[in-house]
């Protein structure tokens, strides 16, 4: 699996099925946590002596703590409806990415110490002892699932394998196993309060560069404040949109938005990430302690609200999870939901008229949209169900006018993940990513046959990455991925402005 | 002698059903969902949920969105299996209920449609490879057990006819506690040893998915996330 060999999976339709490769994917495993990095989440740092009576007993613990968990577990009658549902399976025709047959690995487990069933028949029920063979594959095929809940839609029971996931890599960090990636991500934000360990002084310099781009641009002075006490707003973004591209530009973006409706706006230092990789983990306490750091920076600088930037897991845990984790909120302006998503804010100032568009500023871009998982299957914008399919695509269709639908059955619930969601956007899975994204990929190209769509849209800082990274594969540019306050950033006329009439006519003055 | 054997049989397969399914059903519900899980978009609404739950147990909705043939199959099975349980009321009423009767002349038949259902599973587990993977013996042991329980059903009503009035007196009979006698006939009492079978595996068997389904945080929890605050007795624990 050396770079550069890595095969991308032909397909002729999205979701055409592949041949069975039995082991196609197995000891397939990111790089493992330093115990520093383990213990530092407050885990053990290695495998613990006694790992095999400690697995099975938090296993025990989270069926007690986590009704999902239990219920989950019992009931899967294997009808085989979700077997065809996963794109990592899709991609890798490996049949332990299933999703039954990924529940199944833990499944069999939990049956044979925690069901009357797998303790006097295991061969009957399927269950199994639980070894360090079975911890091996746990940790690879429960990094070999992007939470992404496709199987959940599809489910007659609605058994979501992200819980199982979640849970088996839960019971792992228990034990001292944790995965490098998600546990040093995850120490940086309790440390330095994002996932890049930006400074407050170097996330202070990145942003006042930014406020010169945009006045050299446009010749209007747009403002990127950090820590302003007494701000109405809190803007939660992922750290990747201070330094990462396409995500920046949707950075730029939220600025003129929020410039144009003259809000009073605030980042903040000490909340300075969006993303919370304790999700990714199953650690509620992990996912608590992120959290908290914004509850803390929305009293501390006395906003009124806080509304999130484009990231996706993100905003399942804020629009989900912050009440639960953080709450109760009530310290902020009550008229506003807490919290809010960018694009409610930028959907709204739209309907009520406070933005003006030059929509030809995007004429060089056929769009298509990509959802994505955890917005479209786990959070919810706007006031109805489904607005989080619906505010994305309008305010699109606001600022563009070339706009075209993948297949259907690749968008809105039944979105296909990018790849690299869950926290598997670790190079050390590439080879997973590329296999994993070639659903989407297919879709799109779809699209690029039917109707010349050249770029697509998401609005999830994962999916940015692991698109801009892996469509050069699939032969696409790698900046045909973009974000849609991007798309927002190119066609809003920011009052004063300089447009290109002016300077022409500037021209000739001179002439 | 037979009537007392199938009467300890019946009374402790009953004993075992119910206390089990009540105890399950009693960890299900007192185990928290910590987090707002419902896959959306999902319902705002109590009576949203309560709808969204209906079509998901009556109609099999998200299974119809996945795979048709696995519907198709599934939705006859078991839409044949309440038509014919509601035709068996009559075994244990002496006042048949109008909407047992009612249920008479389609139950007959859906026994046929039950087998059909069944035996397209069964055949499914087989021959679809995604499916042989993913099954344990214990898959097809459930399929061949119910297909069974239809077939010497069957055999009853259209094969060889057993003393109905005979049974029909025993059941009545044993809901007084009052033991009387059996038919020995070999379908008749194969039918009810794998009926007893059936209900002493249901709470220690996949067959959980029927009180299951309704504890599924995915499907039974009202997206209002960000209006109401969900809180878990634990993590409550962990603000103190």
């Amino acid at each position: 699996m050396a770079d550069g060999e890595k095969v991308v999976p032909e397909r002729d339709f999205p979701l055409e099925l592949p041949e069975f490769k039995c082991g196609a994917m197995e000891g397939l495993e990111p790089f493992k946590a330093a115990p520093e990095h383990n213990e530092a989440l407050g885990f053990p740092g290695e495998l613990v002596p006694d790992w095999k009576e400690k697995a099975i007993a938090y296993m025990g613990e989270l069926a007690k703590k986590n009704r999902a968990f239990q219920v989950y577990l019992d009931m899967c009658v294997k009808c085989g409806a979700c077997t065809d549902k996963c794109h990592y399976y899709l991609g890798t025709g490996d049949p332990k990415n299933m999703p039954v047959a990924r529940q199944d690995l833990l499944r069999s487990v939990y049956r044979r110490y925690h069901t009357f069933a797998g303790k006097y028949f295991p061969w009957l029920v399927g269950a199994r002892d639980l070894t360090e063979d079975v911890l091996k594959e746990w940790y690879s095929y429960y990094h070999q699932c992007s939470e992404c809940r496709r199987c959940s839609v599809f489910c007659p029971y609605g058994i979501d394998t992200a819980e199982i996931t979640m849970a088996a890599r839960d019971i792992l960090d228990h034990v001292g196993i944790g995965m490098k990636y998600s546990n040093e991500i995850i120490g940086k934000v309790h440390k330095v309060g994002n996932n890049l360990g930006l400074p407050a002084k170097a996330l202070k310099a990145t942003l006042e560069d930014l406020e010169e781009d945009i006045e050299d641009d446009t010749g209007v002075s747009v403002r990127l404040p950090l820590d302003e006490k007494g701000a109405d707003i809190l803007l939660v973004t992922p750290s990747a949109d201070f330094f990462a591209e396409p995500h920046i530009d949707g950075l730029i973006g939220y600025a003129k938005v929020f410039h144009e409706t003259g809000a009073s706006w605030t980042l903040s230092s000490y909340a300075s990430e969006a993303a919370n990789f304790g999700l990714f983990i199953g650690s509620y306490e992990n996912m608590r302690e992120v959290s908290l750091r914004i509850r803390k920076a929305a009293e501390d600088l006395g906003v009124k609200r806080i509304i999130f930037g484009e990231c996706g897991h993100a905003w399942r845990v804020a629009y989900s999870f912050l009440n639960t984790l953080a709450g109760p909120f009530d310290f902020l302006d009550p008229n506003y939901p807490v919290p809010q998503h960018i694009l409610e804010y930028t959907w709204d100032a739209i309907q009520k008229g406070k933005l003006r568009f030059d929509k030809s500023k995007n004429d060089h871009y056929k769009m298509t949209y990509h959802d994505s998982c955890n917005v479209a299957r786990a959070s919810r914008m706007g006031d109805e169900p489904g607005g989080q399919f619906e505010i994305p695509r309008n305010v699109i269709k606001a600022v563009c006018n070339y706009y075209y639908e993948m297949p259907e059955e690749t968008t809105r619930e039944s979105t296909l993940c990018c790849g690299g969601g869950g926290g598997l956007l670790t190079d050390d899975l590439m080879d997973l990513r590329i296999k994993g994204a070639s659903p989407r990929m297919t879709a799109l190209k779809q699209v690029t046959e039917d109707h010349g769509v050249t770029h697509m849209a998401a609005i999830c800082a994962i999916c940015k990455t692991q698109f801009s990274k892996v469509m050069p594969k699939y032969g696409y540019e790698m900046d045909s991925i973009v974000s849609v306050h991007q798309l927002v950033s190119n066609a809003i006329i920011l009052t004063g402005q300089e447009t290109e009439e002016d300077d022409a006519d500037g021209a000739k003055a001179e002439e | 002698m037979l009537g007392t054997i199938y009467a300890l049989l019946f009374y402790v397969a009953t004993l075992l059903l119910v206390v089990g399914l009540v105890r399950k059903i009693w960890i299900y519900a007192r185990t928290p969902a910590p987090l707002k899980i419902p896959t959306t978009p999902a319902p705002t609404t109590l009576g949203g949920v309560i709808l969204r739950m209906f079509m998901e147990v009556v109609f099999f909705q998200s299974l119809f969105k996945s795979n048709k043939w696995i519907w198709a199959l599934g939705w006859m099975f078991h839409m044949s299996m309440w038509l014919v349980l509601l035709r068996h009321f009559r075994y244990f009423q002496q006042h048949v209920w109008w909407i047992v009767e009612l249920a008479q002349p389609f139950g007959t038949y859906a026994g046929f449609t039950m087998l059909i259902g069944l035996a397209g599973l069964l055949a499914r587990r087989f021959l679809v490879n995604r499916v042989r993977y993913i099954s344990a013996p214990s898959d097809y042991l459930m399929l061949a057990l119910l297909l069974l329980i239809v077939l010497s059903g069957l055999s009853m009503r259209w094969v060889a006819h057993t003393d109905i009035i005979m049974v029909k007196n025993y059941m009545t009979g044993l809901l007084r506690f009052q033991i009387g006698d059996l038919p020995a006939d070999f379908n008749l009492l194969l039918h009810l040893t794998l009926v007893a079978i059936l209900m002493i595996v249901f709470p220690i068997s996949k067959l959980l998915h029927v009180p299951g389904v309704f504890f599924s945080p995915s499907r039974n929890q009202v997206d209002n996330a960000r209006e109401k605050r969900h809180l878990a007795p634990w993590a409550a624990e962990l603000e103190k």
